[in-house]
């Protein structure tokens, strides 16, 4: 006997708290702090910021906690609660060159003035694993050496000086917010880098993989890449200055890439740029490399028809959010409209069936009548 | 009246959150863009989508477009698939007796405004009603041409040849148009228009309702509106007119015939049955002493 589905909401209910149980697992192993996620899983927490748009590393950890560790999961979190948030205004252009960097790499110039700074990588480690971790315990202490007194200057600004590098316009007017605005094309190159800067980080690095491997290959080098911590500047409208409101991590990339010159320009290098809040090297890599691809109009290149010279095309995929709400919606039910394919292909195969008897029927009394004939 | 349909009276809505979740300014913007729809009936507003507490997909358009029209005086109704009480009309119901404390109902005559996905109530919409779309690709022509730049353009010049070159190759294919849900409809003689994944049956609904009609599509950035007693008409040829198809069985609970029905399956021998969609519809029916062949020997176990 058929009863009309119903208990919806007690099964959302008790769906939830199988949820919260799942979340904790064993109730024997003691439980995570946030302060435990912020300090140990940090890389973590950054793409969760960085893609979230949102710089706490408190709440990331917490976001991440709540998700199970699932981080698209975590990101959603977060950007449902940053909606909510206020707006006070606008900080000043944040100044990348006076960053007190923790690493700083460049793959163009062997030494530049403020050095290479590996800093925390995985880069040169062996990817063996570290059974000594599992020990648990440990709280391994590096070497100190004294700060970098002076500041950090641009690797690009040394080809700029030279002219070597494409310069890029001052820009003055206010960029406009992808978060407040919906997205239209043609998108400048301040809203794609927006778009990018909260991109997914998979999407991203392998649009910028397909560059590389020739789809829009636009031959970059890491001109810089550094991590390290910026000062955020705002201005107080009744102090009519500015003022230190706090420090966030950024990991900014430049890359250096080829360009063979047109009739009205002489052969210079050209850049892509990516910059991400928290440490993000993969990210912040990736970013100036799409970045790059999607500037071949006002670079006068060709359209190859490369994905990732598409800005529509990646503008519109490469948030994850989006794409995981969508993907995911298809589980939702769809009864409606599943039971409307169903009438039809039911209908177009039975008139197909229906067709195929008349066409034997028809055979086979032409057969008859010709066997009758002779 | 039983307990079921009796509307449930308002609750306190949680503190926290501004009424109806958005932020005035929010609900401003989106006000702005919703008049604009409805001044230019059936074309695509975009407007500044926010993230929601709902992922996208899961009716976040319609959410925001709900949130920007309700006021605390409403009675809200909440179906998908024609049902309210499916998974996903519960948790938006509970949403918004959450942020907004509204009243809510089932009854579609008692409803003031009726979020939905993939279909409209069988009881006919009055004046006053609103009925809100939840709307995941809002662009009609999209499947043909992916590109937005592109599809504005032809919106603009309305430049429709596309969409029927693709209903007339259904038509040599399959001898119809093979379009059985989402199916296009022209509004009031200008802008062709996705009328979201409704079935086709429910498309004559659309048409000169006194209701009025809002669609939102959260993660497209778009809405669009019907304004009451607007004409819609579904795409079609005059040697093939539009047909809205349907089931030709009656509802097993309550024997309505001219509804539209789910199929079910009830046991592993191909056994099954057709049940109205619309719960709301069918339990009225029901209690109004229609019996369908099926109908369980007590109402009562039903609940």
């Amino acid at each position: 006997m058929y009863v009309a589905v119903k208990g919806g909401e007690r099964a959302i209910d008790n769906a939830h708290a199988w949820l919260a149980e799942a979340r904790r697992g064993d109730a024997s192993v003691p439980e995570l702090s946030l302060a435990q996620i912020r300090e140990q899983m940090t890389l973590a927490v950054n793409r969760v910021m960085a893609e979230g748009s949102l710089h706490d590393p408190d709440l990331a950890a917490l976001a991440i906690k709540q998700a199970r560790g699932d981080l698209i999961e975590a990101i959603f979190l977060i950007r449902a609660y940053r909606t909510t948030l206020p707006r006070f205004g606008h900080s000043l252009p944040l100044e990348t060159s006076a960053m007190a960097v923790s690493r700083r790499v460049s793959a163009t110039f062997k030494d530049a003035p403020g050095g290479q700074v590996l800093g925390p990588t995985f880069d040169y480690t062996h990817r063996l694993l570290d059974f000594a971790l599992a020990a648990e315990g440990e709280a391994p202490q590096a070497p100190q050496a004294a700060p970098l007194a002076e500041r950090t200057p641009h690797i690009a600004e040394f080809l700029d000086a030279e002219g070597l590098l494409q310069s890029e316009p001052e820009g003055a007017e206010t960029p406009s917010d992808l978060t407040r605005e919906p997205l239209a094309f043609p998108a400048d190159r301040a809203l794609r880098l927006q778009a990018l800067a909260r991109a997914d980080e998979g999407f991203t690095l392998s649009l910028a993989y397909s560059t590389q491997r020739g789809y829009g290959r636009n031959h970059p080098f890491v001109g810089e890449l550094r991590v390290g911590l910026v000062t955020v500047e705002a201005e107080i409208p009744e102090l009519g200055f500015a003022v230190e409101i706090g420090e966030v991590e950024l990991t900014e990339c430049e890359t250096v890439n080829q360009f063979a010159g047109s009739r009205t320009e002489p052969p210079q290098f050209t850049r892509g740029y990516g910059l991400t809040l928290g440490h993000c090297e993969r990210k912040a890599i990736s970013m100036a490399l799409v970045d790059r691809a999607m500037r071949w109009k006002e670079l006068g290149e060709d359209d190859v028809g490369a994905p990732a010279q598409d800005e529509e095309f990646v503008l519109s995929h490469c948030d994850n959010i989006q794409a995981t709400g969508f993907l995911e919606h298809i589980k939702l039910p769809h009864y409606v409209d599943f039971q409307a394919e169903l009438e039809l292909i039911r209908q177009l195969r039975r008139e197909a069936e229906e067709a195929a008897g008349t066409d034997a029927r028809a055979q086979a009394g032409a057969q008859a009548a010709k066997e009758a004939a002779e | 009246m039983t307990a079921q349909t009796a509307a449930r009276t308002p609750t306190r809505a949680d503190p926290d959150y501004n009424f109806a979740y958005l932020d005035e300014q929010t609900k401003r913007m989106i006000r702005r863009a919703l008049l604009k729809a409805v001044a230019i009936p059936g074309y695509q507003v975009p407007f500044a989508s926010r993230e929601m507490p709902m992922p996208y997909g899961w009716g976040t358009g319609g959410v925001q477009v709900t949130a920007a029209a309700l006021t605390p005086e409403d009675t809200l109704k909440v179906i998908d698939q024609g049902a309210d009480d499916t998974t996903n009309a519960v948790s938006i119901r509970k949403f918004f007796q959450r942020v907004a404390g509204v009243a809510v109902t089932e009854a579609t005559a008692e409803a003031t405004l009726i979020q939905t996905r993939h279909r409209i109530p069988e009881t006919p919409l009055t004046e006053g009603q609103i009925l809100v779309y939840q709307v995941p690709i809002p662009e009609p022509l999209r499947f043909l041409e992916p590109r937005e730049t592109e599809t504005r353009k032809m919106h603009a010049l309305e430049e429709y040849g596309l969409m029927h070159v693709k209903l007339y190759e259904d038509i040599a294919r399959h001898g119809h148009i093979a379009t059985a849900y989402a199916y296009p409809v022209k509004v009031e003689g200008r802008y062709v228009m996705d009328p979201s994944p409704i079935p086709k049956f429910d498309n004559p609904k659309m048409s000169n309702s006194p209701a009025l009609q809002l669609f939102g599509a959260g993660r497209e950035q778009r809405i669009y509106a019907i304004p009451p007693w607007t004409e819609v008409v579904s795409l079609d040829f005059e040697d093939h007119p539009f047909d809205p198809g349907g089931a030709k069985e009656a509802c097993a609970l309550c024997d309505a015939r001219g509804v539209y029905l789910d199929e079910v399956i009830v046991d592993d021998a191909g056994g099954r049955m057709f049940v109205c969609s619309d719960t709301d519809h069918c339990r009225t029916r029901r209690e109004a002493g229609h019996v369908g062949a099926s109908a369980p020997a007590s109402q009562g176990a039903c609940a």
